[in-house]
């Protein structure tokens, strides 16, 4: 059930809005995680941060993943990260001055992970009190989680109230996020995206399909991402695919924000190109 | 050429059909993390059980497990030699560390002459 409010703007947890004199709204605070590494989580964070900050909302990223600091580079802003995560953790810097103003869209802020420190020296106190901090500030708070199951991924859930897990189409991938979904539990109402689907070989039955994963994992499917070069081209450049408004990968990923957000999206889907001869025969000698 | 790809697509037409076997025999034995001797201890209570009303095959007993949406089910499959005529139960008189097979054939008696048994148990 989603509620609207007076910004328009769906809100799925209205018991968590609270009144302080005035009315305010506390902002969700999202994890992103996998349990498996290298299936994209961190791109799944940037892309889904700019297309609610396209959307209007105000966002901050937080890069959870201290020691292999990497939502920066996808964003583009490693150049100008002065103060990190740890920085504030430490109050050896401020919030302020520690979050990270996006270079392309407005209202979308990165707070890095610490890259010469470990997952370890995180509180995980003080992280939920900085996540609960950033809530009354943003509209979404979105914690990109590090691969694994151990005090990293700890504490990237530590202040957060709601789960998107990513999996890939593969074994390994489905069966990390099964566990991850236990470690879990209902309270975060996980939701799946299930990256880097490659329909052509689904449609050989050589890649698990989009309802083989749901038939398995039987979680609310937020999105479905297409495994498509231009990802690698944007991430290369620095600049997240959901930057661009056309595009049949940035509109999974605009629908994913909107599905977020609460709107009644369409399915997701992966629609499969249709391929000229020449091409199938050519894929297929070479796959 | 054409017969290659034929082929190839054919082979290649069962990794994902691979893939889901051996997701749905992993994530069972995740969800499960239960030794064998404990599905075994589970089996013979769960019988010993049902034998308190009726009669069963012991040697053709299944237990698997399975999938169901995001939950695991025990699913028995237990065939009925015979089904005892209503009687009172007996707490007392099975105490629960007497041999299996003693009981049973214990049992099959009482269903032969179910009126002297419950008026001994009460």
């Amino acid at each position: 059930m989603h509620v609207l409010s007076q910004t328009g703007e769906a809100v799925a947890a209205p018991e968590e809005r609270v009144t302080t004199g005035e009315t305010t709204k506390l902002g969700r605070a999202i994890v992103v995680t996998s349990g498996k590494g290298g299936v994209g989580k961190t791109t799944t964070t940037a892309n889904l941060g700019t297309a609610l900050a396209q959307r209007g909302a105000r966002v901050a990223l937080i890069d959870a993943d201290v020691g292999l600091r990497n939502l920066d580079i996808v964003l583009g802003l490693e150049n100008r990260v002065q103060h990190h995560l740890l920085d504030v953790l430490e109050e050896t810097a401020t919030i302020d001055d520690a979050l990270v103003p996006d270079k392309h869209s407005e209202g979308l802020f990165l707070l890095a992970a610490a890259q010469a420190r470990e997952k370890d020296e995180v509180d995980t106190e003080k992280m939920r009190a900085l996540v609960a901090s950033l809530r009354e500030r943003f509209d979404y708070v979105i914690i990109d989680s590090p691969a694994g199951i151990e005090k990293g991924f700890k504490n990237a859930v530590a202040g957060a109230q709601e789960a998107i897990v990513v999996c890939t189409p593969e074994v390994s991938s489905v069966r990390d996020v099964d566990r991850v979904v236990g470690l879990l539990g209902n309270r975060f109402r996980p939701q799946l995206v299930i990256n880097r689907v490659r329909p052509q070989l689904v449609k050989k039955g050589t890649m698990l399909s989009v309802e083989d994963v749901d038939a398995f994992l039987r979680l609310p499917l937020l999105g479905v991402i297409a495994d498509e070069p231009q990802i690698i081209v944007t991430t290369n450049r620095g600049e997240p695919l959901a930057l661009q408004r056309d595009g049949k990968t940035a509109a999974a990923y605009h629908a994913i924000a909107a599905r977020v957000a609460g709107e009644d999206v369409p399915p997701p889907q992966v629609e499969l190109p249709k391929p000229t001869l020449f091409q199938r025969l050519f894929r297929g000698g070479r796959a | 050429m054409i017969e290659f790809l034929r082929r190839f697509f054919a082979g290649t037409q069962l990794s994902a059909n691979a893939a889901k076997e051996r997701l749905r025999l992993v994530l069972m034995t995740d969800h499960l993390a239960l030794g064998p001797e404990i599905v075994e201890a589970m089996k013979r209570d769960l019988v010993d059980v049902i034998s308190r009303h009726v009669e069963v095959d012991r040697e053709r007993i299944e237990v698997t497990f399975e999938q169901q949406d995001r939950s695991l089910a025990l699913l028995a499959n237990v065939p009925i030699l015979s089904v005892h005529r209503p009687e009172p139960r007996e707490p007392a008189k099975s105490p629960p560390q007497r041999p299996r097979r003693k009981r049973r054939s214990r049992r099959k008696s009482t269903a032969a002459v179910p009126a002297t048994e419950p008026a001994a148990a009460t």
